[in-house]
């Protein structure tokens, strides 16, 4: 039997010695894997943070872009214009997706019988599935064919990348809501509606702004749509949303397709604003949907 | 088949197989354990806990919950090692190799030292294939299907699934599961199993079997269990090991070794009296 | 009279019931409208979508599938060039992707001592929150250059022998936007799989430990099996995401717009993504636009079905493992 073995606990015979090193190289093998993960992400990081740092300059937000490439004096150059647009494009946007969001899952969780409520859902996941790009050549044929690129369809397009995201974080935070509320609302006479408004959504609210919070987050980096709704526009800045609008992502686009590095520069440039706000936007988020976990649970 | 009796009070009464123990110079030690401290972060499990396991007997490990006895089994086989903020101090000498030593290897440890837990935890492969697996990676792999089927009559569950055995083990009852647990074990030739309360998840025939199948197998393996049931331990087992918690200042609480002898006499003629009230059921 | 009656003036019809059910059908109904214009918006996609081609597709049928070439003079388009393009860079990423990714997951899960865990999976998750934009950028100003001169020359000079690996010319190419897909597609498919790696029941792994295995054994014994459901549907994920990702390939895959398929990784080509990017504004015949809307066309459909796929291996693999516990 094995006893003899058993005497020799220490002494590793070859096979156990070769299972031992195998065990050894997938061991290195997940390592590395992390190593290399992390090294990516820190060299994207590191090279936006470098090369934007450089050429951060209060100019990207002042300036409009030159007229041309072609200037005698080298001029400072911004593209303040997209910043204005996006904040114009992406909060149309908000403004648009974020009430029918809610709406919509205030209707799956509080109204809507199963069969209807996966069926919403399965509307929620198509939409959501579906490309970007292929959304922005829908608002094209909707919007731009025989009207031109307007700001408003660039932020009807962001809206409809929005409207599942805010609707399913929304739906969420409401089934979290425990259903004692709403039947003490319900026991106290409170019709329905007032119940689900004035009880059920605020005490979710901090989950809604969260969702709301990580979805604009989302698409202020959304680029594809906007480049064919919303591209071919002047180098001023403009507010008017009938017009096509710059925007910052489709700006980093068309600068980084240039083979000027003064554009690359400006697009370093814009890019790390892009990615500060992106990440410093979700960083607040989670940290607000932890408090206010936190606030619910402790209420509860 | 003899009856225990208790000289104290006729609480325990149970038939049994079990024959006489050979004298003391005839048993083999397969464990050594000297002054064992098992220490979770900071808080202790167990301290100083001392005693022989010897070769081709069934000791069991008794005590109220709490009292360290499934800490005091996995540092028989490294088991512990698994949770990071465990530490141990003592020896622990296996065939008069310190097995807890930097430099041995808990594989091979592992390897000799089988394990049943306390709940059936069959791999979701087919019945076949939970004997074979453990085989195939040890590199065992001559004459599998002997082996399969060896292993699985030692553990009384051939009959029973032999015409199936391409059926998902997960299939079989919680009792033929545990057996399946049981043969998936000794296929591996190990020299001692260790049971960490095999048949608490189970039914009182699926234990019986389970009981049964400790005595049988006795002459090949060493066994060590833990058992929170004292009528099992006064049926199973030849040697007994009472445990016990010990209380400290600031509310420490940790494991000890209380008393240790064969099962007769922990049953009948206990030395300790904590023991005895133990035994007799005054308290745990 | 009777000393049982309150003194409370609650009038005797308290129950003013109309208003307030009008309240209730009113939220109902702007909410159930909602939801109702969600579902008509995904009609609406669809049917744009579609009569966009109508005319392409009544020109080119199924055929257009298969047609090389790309010509607007002679009003002559194909999508085999695209479609080409995007399964090789998808499935290439995903090729990539899947080995990385559960290295990472196991990483994270079997390895990583405590206070690594954290912030490596922190990390991952901010990869996947950068704009694809800037990845594209970083992916044409950095990347593209050392894959250009140094990386590219060295697997050809190595792998020339295979077609995949041919000569080199330019950063911009097939071989930069499966790098690119990689790293985008990395986040999705490491953290679907660590969840499912945590999800595995430790009895299972104590069981095969304690049998004398070694972690690798028992991460191979256990834990793969016991999570090759999810991780296929993590897989899938993944190559949803890389087939909808169209700014990112856009910049960095070379928008080769000649009228071949060429197996040489290293040259630059073209997905459907990113064709439809570059492209879409300059179309200029009808035919072309339509033809470009057909491209979308396909594009949805394999984005849906593969979705779907996912869909259907998670509620398979809830099922299993539902009565597994």
């Amino acid at each position: 039997m094995s006893a003899a073995d058993a005497t020799q606990l220490g002494r590793r015979n070859d096979r156990l010695r070769r299972r031992h090193a195998v065990n050894r190289g997938m061991e290195l093998l997940a390592w590395l894997a992390a190593a290399i993960a992390v090294a990516i992400l820190g060299i994207v990081v590191v090279s936006v943070a470098k090369r934007g740092a450089s050429q951060l300059n209060l100019d990207l937000f002042t300036k409009t872009p030159t007229a041309t490439a072609f200037t005698l004096h080298p001029v400072a150059q911004g593209i303040s214009n997209a910043f204005v647009g996006s904040l114009v494009i992406v909060g149309l946007a908000t403004a648009f997706a974020l009430p029918i969001g809610i709406l919509i899952a205030i209707y799956v969780n509080e109204f809507a019988p199963g069969a209807v409520k996966n069926g919403i859902g399965l509307v929620l996941d198509v939409l959501n599935g579906v490309p970007a790009i292929v959304i922005g050549i829908f608002v094209f044929g909707l919007l731009v064919v025989g009207h031109g690129q307007s700001g408003i369809a660039g932020a009807f397009a962001l809206a409809v990348i929005m409207l599942p995201l805010v609707a399913r974080s929304t739906i969420e935070v409401l089934a979290l809501v425990p259903n004692t509320l709403r039947e003490a609302g319900l026991g106290l006479g409170v019709p329905r509606w007032r119940t689900t408004l004035g009880i059920v959504v605020p005490q979710a609210v901090g989950g809604i702004v969260t969702g709301a919070v990580l979805a604009i987050a989302r698409i202020a980096g959304e680029t594809a749509p906007l480049i064919l709704v919303s591209s071919i526009a002047g180098s001023s800045v403009a507010w008017n949303p009938i017009h096509a609008l710059q925007t910052v992502p489709v700006a980093i686009f068309q600068l980084s397709e240039e083979p000027d590095p003064q554009a690359h520069a400006r697009a370093w440039a814009a890019a790390l604003v892009l990615v500060l706000f992106v990440l410093v936007v979700s960083l607040v988020a989670r940290w607000f949907a932890t408090r206010s976990r936190r606030k619910l649970q402790g209420a509860r | 088949m003899s009856v225990v009796s208790s000289s104290i009070e006729p609480t325990v009464r149970v038939e049994t197989k079990r024959q006489p123990l050979p004298p003391r110079e005839r048993l083999e030690t397969v464990f050594e354990i000297e002054n064992l401290d098992a220490i979770y972060g900071s808080k202790s499990a167990l301290k100083g806990v001392s005693l022989e396991v010897y070769k081709n007997l069934v000791t069991a490990i008794i005590g109220p919950s709490g009292c360290g006895k499934s800490t005091f089994i996995r540092c028989l086989n490294r088991m512990n090692d698994l949770v990071p903020s465990f530490r141990q101090t003592g020896t622990i000498r296996y065939h008069g190799q310190d097995i807890a030593a930097r430099d041995v290897d808990p594989v091979a440890v592992r390897r000799t030292i089988g394990m049943v837990f306390q709940r059936p935890n069959p791999f979701p492969k087919s019945i076949y294939d939970n004997v074979a697996w453990g085989l195939r990676v040890l590199g065992m792999r001559d004459n599998l299907d002997d082996r399969v089927e060896r292993a699985l009559t030692q553990a009384a569950l051939w009959d029973e699934v032999g015409d199936r055995l391409k059926a998902s083990a997960l299939s079989l009852s919680g009792g033929q599961q545990q057996r399946l647990c049981i043969a998936r074990a000794i296929a591996v030739e190990p020299d001692v199993v260790l049971m960490d309360e095999p048949a608490s998840a189970l039914d009182p025939i699926a234990t019986q079997k389970i009981e049964e199948l400790m005595h049988n197998l006795k002459t090949e393996y060493t066994f060590v269990i833990v058992t929170h049931n004292m009528q099992q331990a006064a049926r199973v087992a030849d040697m007994t090991a009472f445990f016990s918690i010990s209380r400290g200042e600031e509310g420490a609480r940790w494991g000890e070794l209380i008393e240790y002898d064969a099962t007769e006499k922990i049953f009948t003629a206990p030395s300790d009296k904590r023991t005895e009230d133990y035994v007799t059921g005054r308290f745990g | 009279m009777s000393t049982l009656d309150t003194t409370s003036d609650v009038p005797r019809r308290p129950f003013s019931g109309r208003r307030v059910r009008l309240g209730d059908l009113l939220l109902q109904g702007v909410a159930g409208l909602a939801a109702l214009g969600a579902t008509v918006l995904v009609g609406l996609i669809a049917y744009k979508i579609v009569e966009g081609s109508r005319l392409s597709i009544s020109t080119f049928g199924l055929g257009f599938l298969q047609r090389v070439g790309w010509d607007p003079v002679h009003n002559l388009f194909g999508a085999e060039t695209f479609l080409f393009g995007t399964a090789v860079t998808s499935i290439g990423a995903l090729i990539l992707a899947t080995p990385l990714a559960l290295g990472i997951a196991l990483f994270l899960t079997e390895l990583a001592p405590n206070w690594v865990r954290g912030p490596v999976t922190a990390l991952v998750e901010t990869l996947a929150a950068i704009p694809s934009v800037v990845i594209g950028l970083w992916g044409i100003l950095v990347l593209g250059p050392v894959l250009l001169n140094d990386v590219m020359p060295a697997l050809h000079s190595a792998l020339g022998f295979i077609p995949l690996f041919g000569p080199t010319s330019t950063g911009a190419s097939v071989f930069t936007a499966i790098i690119v897909l990689t790293i985008m597609i990395l986040p999705i498919v490491s953290s679907i799989s660590r969840e499912l790696f945590l999800g595995v029941p430790s009895e299972l792994k104590e069981a095969a430990l304690g049998l004398g295995t070694t972690r690798w054994e028992m991460v191979r014994g256990v834990i793969l099996p016991y999570t090759r459901g999810g991780v296929a549907a993590a897989m899938i994920l993944g190559l949803g995401r890389a087939l909808g990702e169209a700014v990112a390939v856009a910049q960095v895959i070379g928008s080769f717009s000649g009228n071949g398929i060429s197996w040489n990784l290293f040259n630059p080509g073209n997905s459907i993504g990113s064709e439809l990017v570059n492209e879409f504004l300059n179309y200029s015949t009808t035919l072309e636009l339509s033809s470009l809307f057909y491209l979308a066309l396909i594009l949805l459909v394999f984005s849906l079905a593969v979705n779907l796929l996912a869909q259907v291996i998670v509620r398979r693999v809830a099922r299993r493992q539902g009565f597994v516990s």
